[in-house]
């Protein structure tokens, strides 16, 4: 944008394109600086967390799985986490572990939807995967088969890719065999190594801004492994108990915009999704995805936005290696599932969803009927710190032309794959 | 070549991500169609008008409604696909409450919540050409409905219930082999029985078939299996609840 004017300068897309759902972008400049950035989300509120009370306690898996189709199984297992964690019922291992193996195949369906169809054509110039693919069809083809390998181990598990049908509280309908599983290890292990020759392309054949920003990280974390179902919250270096969720974060509201967002214990913007567990949990990834890394220009930690699709990358070879290594040692479990006695009581669970952390509250009461629900998404958090990137990105580029500006403002909505479907349907209204 | 649109309303997404769940084929679909409008994976949009319009997603405000007319006069075929755009989906559970109260349980200010007092579908307010059930779709209906378009044939979908797919699947019947409510029998096929071959009954995600009999299986659910009244309701009264066939079920 030429700065030769001091008049006020409009910049806007109608709606974003190449994210999922529905939003807008619309940002004020004046005298170099900018005066206001709204993502504007204007999906239509879908009252979630109405329709929940006076449910049954088994009802939320499947209810909940529809607020979003790209992320379902999130859905499903903080759910179940959630009302498990109520009445104190604990889950087997075999479970946990059947559970972590289905959340790998969403990762890998989420993150390879993301990274080759909504990210990459905008690092390399295309409008679509589909205009890609004719002059990257081998990359493409990767793309490709990562997917369907992610949804393929989903439907081994759970029935289908989109709105699974096998998740239950307490455990599953019904296991696979160990033989049905294992006849996947052939797409999976393919799609490691696609995954593993996709960061080296994308690496080589992107560019990356020379964008940091001081973020504050918001992601569970493990000892020994990389969270994905389970894990210690933590918000930067502070480790907080679940049931300090609503009370440590904020929850605002603006007036232009259907979702609602959450801030840190200080009102500040924090960030939720594959950057924040990259960077608080590095240490566990195997050695072959640290090392391949050498070839990129990702590090640890990594304070650039726009690198996050290879952060994508190394987490959908991740889900593939941890893939593998689960079927290799899976019996399937036995029950398959445990029943549970309802009670009076609140309960809360968290899963690492594809963007980023997903918390889910539910008050029973005796008869097992849910009185109270609360749903925060990843998009809540990291909607406010898009905001930021590109007041940032804005100030620090306005000799460039109104076109280019528009472009790279729509890519940094997208470093956060913003699910605009996830951010609206618990709309709760707080004006500033 | 044929131009098509995919257009969202009040929804999850995962009707239109079928589209590109279908990988390879969508490859190939785009060398025999022109995807003019598909926002969500593609920045290009050529203008209207539209061969064949995939609508996603139920009408909950006044804008949706001012919308749909115009993709509907801008579009030669117009296919709803999936429950929402099909039924008005799950978020039509506001239809049966006052939407004040809705709102009021979720929002401090309800007054400035400017949506319908209802979820309905796509049909209530425009011509439809053909609807996909199903919360989601199958994806593999949704080729063939393009490939129809594509040789100029009509697509055919068999209007058989969950339980005959189960039948020809020799799946044992999981009400009689373990007491288990299924809304099989009563369910719109589509799916392939995937519940009641993971040992779950239906729970009726394609919505209510030609002519079910709810009713009856509602009153064999009571007398048979025992099953809790409120159980029973909201056994109906989730993806397709405003649905006729379903609707009945939890109204008598």
């Amino acid at each position: 944008m030429k700065a030769e004017s001091k008049q006020p300068v409009h910049l806007s897309v109608s709606a974003l394109s190449r994210v999922e759902g529905e939003g807008g972008l619309w940002i004020k400049i004046e005298n170099g600086k900018v005066l206001r950035t709204e993502l504007r989300i204007f999906e239509a509120p879908r009252f979630f967390e109405s329709f929940l009370i006076g449910r049954h306690f088994y009802e939320p898996p499947d209810i909940t799985a529809r607020i979003c189709g790209i992320c379902p199984v999130a859905y499903q297992i903080s759910s179940t986490a959630a009302i498990e964690n109520s009445v104190g019922l604990t889950v087997p291992e075999c479970i946990w572990q059947l559970r972590r193996l289905l959340y790998c195949g969403e990762w890998i369906e989420s993150h390879g939807l993301h990274v080759f169809f909504l990210h990459a054509p905008g690092f390399l110039g295309y409008p679509s995967l589909m205009d890609m693919a004719k002059d990257y069809p081998k990359e493409v083809s990767w793309g490709l088969q990562i997917k369907k390998a992610g949804n393929a181990l989903i439907r081994a598990i759970a029935g289908r890719e989109i709105h699974p049908i096998n998740v239950r509280v307490g455990g599953f309908y019904h296991v696979p065999e160990k033989k049905e599983l294992e006849s996947l290890l052939d797409s999976l292990k393919k799609g490691l190594d696609y995954s593993l020759q996709a960061i080296k392309w994308i690496g080589s054949v992107c560019s990356f801004p020379s964008f940091k920003k001081e973020y504050t990280f918001v992601a569970l974390k493990n000892d020994s492994c990389y969270p994905i179902e389970r894990g210690r919250l933590y918000c930067g270096e502070q480790a907080l108990a679940l049931e300090e969720f609503e009370s440590y974060f904020t929850e605002e509201q603006t007036d232009y915009s259907h979702a609602l967002r959450w801030l840190d214990s200080h009102a500040k913007p924090c960030v939720a999704g594959p950057l924040a567990r990259f960077n608080l949990n590095y240490h566990p990834l195997p050695t072959f995805i640290k090392d391949i890394l050498k070839e990129t220009p990702l590090e640890y930690p990594c304070m650039n936005p726009f690198q996050s699709i290879l952060v994508r990358l190394v987490e959908i070879a991740y889900a593939f290696d941890e893939a593998i290594k689960l079927i290799d040692k899976y019996e399937p479990p036995e029950p398959c599932y445990l029943p549970l006695e309802p009670c009076a009581a609140v309960g809360y669970g968290i899963s690492e969803a594809p963007r980023g952390l997903l918390y889910h509250r539910y008050l029973m009461d005796d008869k097992g009927l849910i009185r109270g629900a609360k749903i925060v998404p990843p998009t809540c958090f990291n909607l406010a710190s898009a905001e930021e990137d590109i007041k940032n990105w804005i100030e620090s580029h306005l000799n460039d032309t109104a076109e280019k500006l528009t472009a790279d403002c729509e890519q940094l909505v997208r470093n956060y794959d913003p699910c605009i479907s996830c951010a609206t349907h618990f709309l709760k209204l707080k004006f500033l | 070549m044929t131009k098509i649109a995919i257009w969202k309303f009040t929804s999850c997404d995962g009707c239109q991500l079928s589209l590109l769940d279908l990988e390879e084929d969508l490859l190939e679909i785009a060398k025999h169609f022109e995807i003019s409008y598909f926002l969500e994976a593609s920045s290009k949009r050529a203008d209207p008008p539209y061969d064949i319009s995939l609508v996603e997603g139920s009408i909950t405000t006044e804008e949706a409604k001012r919308k749909i007319m115009d993709i509907r006069a801008q579009s030669k075929y117009l296919v709803t696909i999936g429950a929402c755009a099909t039924a008005g989906g799950i978020q039509a559970l506001r239809n049966f409450a006052s939407l004040q109260s809705f709102k009021q349980r979720v929002y401090p200010r309800p007054e400035v919540i400017d949506v319908l007092p209802t979820s309905l579908p796509i049909s209530h307010y425009v011509r439809v050409d053909y609807e996909l059930q199903g919360c989601p779709i199958n994806k593999l209906q949704l080729l063939q409905l393009l490939y129809s378009y594509s040789r100029d044939l009509r697509p055919s979908f068999s209007s058989g219930s969950v339980c005959m797919e189960c039948k020809r699947r020799a799946i044992p019947c999981v009400m009689v082999a373990s007491k288990t409510l299924c809304l099989g029998p009563v369910t719109h096929g589509g799916c392939g029985a995937i519940c009641p071959s993971f040992g779950r009954g239906c729970y009726g995600c394609y919505g209510p078939k030609e002519t079910p009999n709810s009713a009856s299986l509602c009153q064999w659910a009571k007398d048979e299996l025992d099953f809790d009244p409120l159980a029973l309701d909201h056994a109906f009264k989730k993806f397709y609840c405003i649905a006729e066939g379903f609707k009945l079920s939890h109204e008598s």
